[in-house]
C-alpha cells in the first residue's frame, strides 16, 4: 500500500500520523513532567518546561500510602478477571464460529449492546446486589464484576479469531478420534494462541484502567491502582504534582505491558485484520 | 468389517433440499467413487457419513449397525480431507500419531506404527518438520498416514489429488489404487475427475441434484448408462447428443455416439461438416467438426488424421453403439438400468 502512495501523500500522512500522536502523548508527557515538580513549580503560570527536577512527590505518595497493595490488587482483579473471561468466552466462541445457527449473529449483536448501556444505569442493583452478598470491597467481587463488563467484547475477538481457523482442520480431529475437549485443547487452542494472547492483553489493560465499577464498589481493602489515584484526587486535589506522581506509578506497569507487546496489542484492537 | 448402508438418506440446509434421499449399499472392501457435476451434493453425501453432517432423515448402517445418532469419532472411518487439513503446529511425527494418542494407544506401539507408516509413505525423513515446510504431494501423505495408522473400517476421501499437478495426481492415484489393494478396506473417493473415477472405482456412484442417477462398475456406465445424464457424464470427451429429425429416424427422442464411434473419413460418410477445431495429440486426433442441421459433433480418430480448419470431413456412427433415449431423458432399448442399490455386482 506504501508503495502505490504518491511521496507527497505519505509525508503528509507520516505529519498526521506524527501529529495525532504527539496530541494524544501530550497529557501523559506533561503529567510525568509535573510528577518531578515541586507543588509550587506545578502551579507556576506560565508553566514551567526546565526546572530543578525531584522525586520527593513519589518519596511522599509512597509514604503516604501503600502502593504494593493496590497495586497488587490491580494484578489480581485485572489478571483474575482475564482468565476467568477466557475461560467463559473459549467455548462460547468456539460453538459460534463452528456450528453457527441462526441466532448466531443476533446473539453476538445483543452481546455487543449490552456495552451501549451505561454502567450507571445498573449501578444501584449491582451495589445492592453486593451489599447484600457481602461482595463490597472485595477482590472476588470486582474480578466478577470486571469479567462481566469485558466478557462481550472477549468473545467478539475471539469469535473473529476462531473464524480464520478452518474448520475442516477441526472436523478432521473429530474424525481422528477427539472428543470436544481434546480438540479444544489440543487443536484449537494452539492455533489460535495468537488471538488468545492479543485478546488478554487488550483485557487486561481493558481491566487495568477500569475506573467506574472500582470506584464505586470498592474502599480500602481491595482497591486498585485506579482507586489509589482518586484517593490523592478528591482530598488533596489542588496537589497536582503529588497527583501525577501517583498518577505515573499507576498507569506505568500497564504502559510498559503495552510497549512490549505492540504488535499483538495492534492485532487486537483490529480484531485480527492486520497479518 | 467396513460395508455401508445409506437408507433414505436425506438432508436439508435451511430451505434447500440437496439429498432428498439417497439408498446405498456399498460391500466391504469395494472401491466407491462418488462423481457429479460441483454442487450435486458428493462431499454433503461424504460427510453425512463420516457424521460430519447431522441427518435430515435416513439412516446410516456401518457393519449393519446404526450409527446415525453416534459423534464420527465413535464411527471408526478415516477421512482424507481435499484440503488435507494437518494440524499446522504438530510435526509430521505428532500429525500422523495423534489419531493414535486419541485412542490413547501405547507410546512405543504409537511410534512403531508412526515408524511404519511413514515408511510405507516415504516420509521417514520429515517426521520432525512442521506440514508447512511440506510440499503438495508430501502433505497428502502425511494426511494418508494420519488416516491409515488408526487401521479404520473405511476411508472417506474427499477430492484429495485436486490440489496437485497433472504428473503427481497421475503419481497418487496409483499410491492409492495400490494402498486399496494392500489393505483390502473399504474407500469412498469423491471426485469429480473422469479419470481417477474410472481408473479406482470398483463401482461408480453418479449424483446428480443429490441424486443417485446410477451406480455400478465403470465399464457398465461407459457401456449401458441408465439415462442421458450418465451418458453424458461418463467418457471423455463428451458423448455427442443429437435430436430432431436425425432422432426420428431411430424413433428416439435424442440419439447419443461417442466421439469414439465415429468413423472419420476424407472421403464418404453418413454425415459431411466442416471442421472447425483440430486437435492432434499423436496418440489421437480430436475434431469438432460443424454438421450443418445435425449440429457440431465431436469425433475422435487413432492416431494422427491430417486436417485443419475449415476442411471438409465424412462422419459415420457406429450403429451398434448409438444411444436411444426419450424425451425423460431415459435410455431406451437395452434394459434401462435404474439406480442399482442392491449390491450385486450385474456384469453386462
Ligand atoms: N453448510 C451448508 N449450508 C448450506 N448449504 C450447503 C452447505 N454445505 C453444502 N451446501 C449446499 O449443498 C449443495 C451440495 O454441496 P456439496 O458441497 O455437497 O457439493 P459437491 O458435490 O461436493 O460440489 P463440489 O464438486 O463443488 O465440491 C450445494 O448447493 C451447496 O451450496
Ligand atoms: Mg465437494
Amino acid at each position: 500500500m506504501a508503495r502505490a502512495m504518491g511521496l507527497r501523500r505519505r509525508i503528509g500522512f507520516t505529519f498526521l500520523a506524527w501529529g495525532i500522536g504527539l496530541i494524544v502523548f501530550f497529557p501523559i508527557f506533561w503529567m510525568l513532567l509535573t510528577s518531578f515538580k515541586t507543588e509550587g513549580d506545578a502551579i507556576a503560570s506560565p508553566p514551567l518546561l526546565f526546572y530543578a527536577a525531584t522525586i520527593e512527590n513519589y518519596l511522599e505518595v509512597l509514604a503516604r500510602s501503600n502502593y504494593f497493595k493496590h497495586f497488587m490488587n490491580s494484578v489480581i482483579i485485572a489478571g483474575g478477571s482475564t482468565i476467568l473471561a477466557l475461560i467463559v468466552a473459549i467455548p462460547a466462541a468456539w460453538s459460534m464460529a463452528f456450528s453457527p445457527t441462526k441466532q448466531t449473529k443476533n446473539i453476538l449483536m445483543w452481546m455487543l449492546s449490552t456495552k451501549m448501556l451505561p454502567p450507571v444505569g445498573v449501578l444501584v442493583p449491582i451495589y445492592l446486589l453486593f451489599l447484600q452478598w457481602g461482595l463490597l470491597d472485595t477482590k472476588f467481587g470486582l474480578t466478577i464484576i470486571l469479567m462481566l463488563i469485558n466478557l462481550p467484547i472477549v468473545i467478539w475477538m475471539l469469535y473473529t479469531y476462531f473464524k480464520e481457523i478452518p474448520g475442516e482442520i477441526l472436523e478432521a480431529s473429530r474424525m481422528d478420534g477427539a472428543v470436544l475437549w481434546k480438540e479444544i485443547i489440543y487443536v484449537l487452542l494452539p492455533m489460535a494462541v495468537p488471538g488468545i494472547a492479543s485478546t488478554m492483553l487488550l483485557n487486561v489493560i481493558l481491566a487495568w484502567n477500569e475506573a467506574f465499577w472500582t470506584l464505586n464498589l470498592t474502599a480500602a481493602n481491595a482497591a486498585p491502582l485506579t482507586a489509589f489515584i482518586a484517593a490523592f484526587s478528591s482530598p488533596e486535589g489542588l496537589f497536582w504534582a503529588k497527583l501525577s506522581a501517583a498518577s505515573t506509578m499507576a498507569i506505568a506497569p500497564i504502559l510498559i505491558l503495552g510497549w512490549f507487546s505492540q504488535r499483538q496489542l495492534v492485532r487486537g484492537l483490529t480484531f485480527g485484520a492486520v497479518k | 468389517m467396513g460395508s455401508i448402508r445409506l437408507e433414505s438418506v436425506r438432508k436439508v440446509f435451511g430451505d434447500a433440499e440437496v439429498i432428498p434421499g439417497v439408498d446405498l449399499k456399498i460391500n466391504d472392501g469395494e472401491f466407491i467413487v462418488f462423481v457429479g457435476p460441483s454442487g450435486c451434493g458428493k462431499s454433503t453425501l461424504l460427510r453425512l457419513i463420516a457424521g460430519l453432517e447431522d441427518l435430515t432423515g435416513g439412516k446410516v448402517l456401518i457393519d449393519d449397525k446404526d450409527v446415525t445418532g453416534n459423534a464420527p469419532a465413535k464411527r471408526r472411518l478415516a477421512m482424507v480431507f481435499q484440503s488435507y487439513a494437518l494440524y499446522p503446529h504438530m510435526s509430521v511425527f505428532n500429525n500422523i500419531a495423534f489419531p493414535l494418542k486419541m485412542a490413547e494407544m501405547e507410546k512405543t506401539a504409537i511410534d512403531k506404527k508412526v515408524r511404519d507408516a511413514a515408511d510405507t509413505l516415504n516420509l521417514t525423513d520429515y517426521l520432525h518438520r512442521k506440514p508447512g515446510q511440506l510440499s503438495g504431494g508430501q502433505r497428502q501423505r502425511v494426511a494418508i498416514g494420519r488416516a491409515i495408522v488408526r487401521e479404520p473400517v473405511a476411508f472417506l476421501f474427499d477430492e484429495p489429488l485436486s490440489n496437485l499437478d497433472a504428473a503427481l495426481r497421475v503419481n497418487m492415484r496409483h499410491e492409492i489404487s495400490q494402498l486399496h489393494h494392500q489393505l483390502n478396506t473399504t474407500m469412498i473417493y469423491v471426485t469429480h475427475d473422469q479419470v481417477e473415477a474410472m481408473t479406482l472405482a470398483d463401482r461408480i456412484v453418479v449424483l446428480n441434484e443429490g441424486r443417485v442417477e446410477q451406480f455400478g462398475s465403470p465399464l457398465q456406465l461407459y457401456q449401458k448408462p441408465s439415462n442421458r445424464f450418465v451418458a453424458g457424464f461418463i467418457g471423455s470427451p463428451m458423448m455427442n447428443f443429437i435430436e430432431g429429425p436425425t432422432a426420428a429416424e431411430h424413433d428416439a427422442h435424442t440419439i447419443g455416439v461417442r466421439p469414439e464411434h465415429i468413423i472419420v473419413s476424407k472421403k464418404k460418410g453418413t454425415w459431411s461438416g466442416v471442421v472447425t477445431i483440430a486437435e492432434h495429440l499423436g496418440a489421437d486426433t480430436f475434431l469438432r467438426v460443424e454438421c450443418g442441421a445435425i449440429g457440431t459433433i465431436t469425433a475422435r480418430a487413432s492416431g494422427e488424421f491430417t486436417v485443419g480448419y475449415g476442411d471438409t470431413v465424412f462422419l459415420t456412427p457406429d450403429s451398434k453403439k448409438t444411444y436411444r433415449f426419450d424425451k425423460n431423458g431415459r435410455t431406451i432399448g437395452h434394459r434401462p438400468q435404474q439406480a442399482d442399490t442392491t449390491g450385486n455386482q450385474k456384469t453386462p
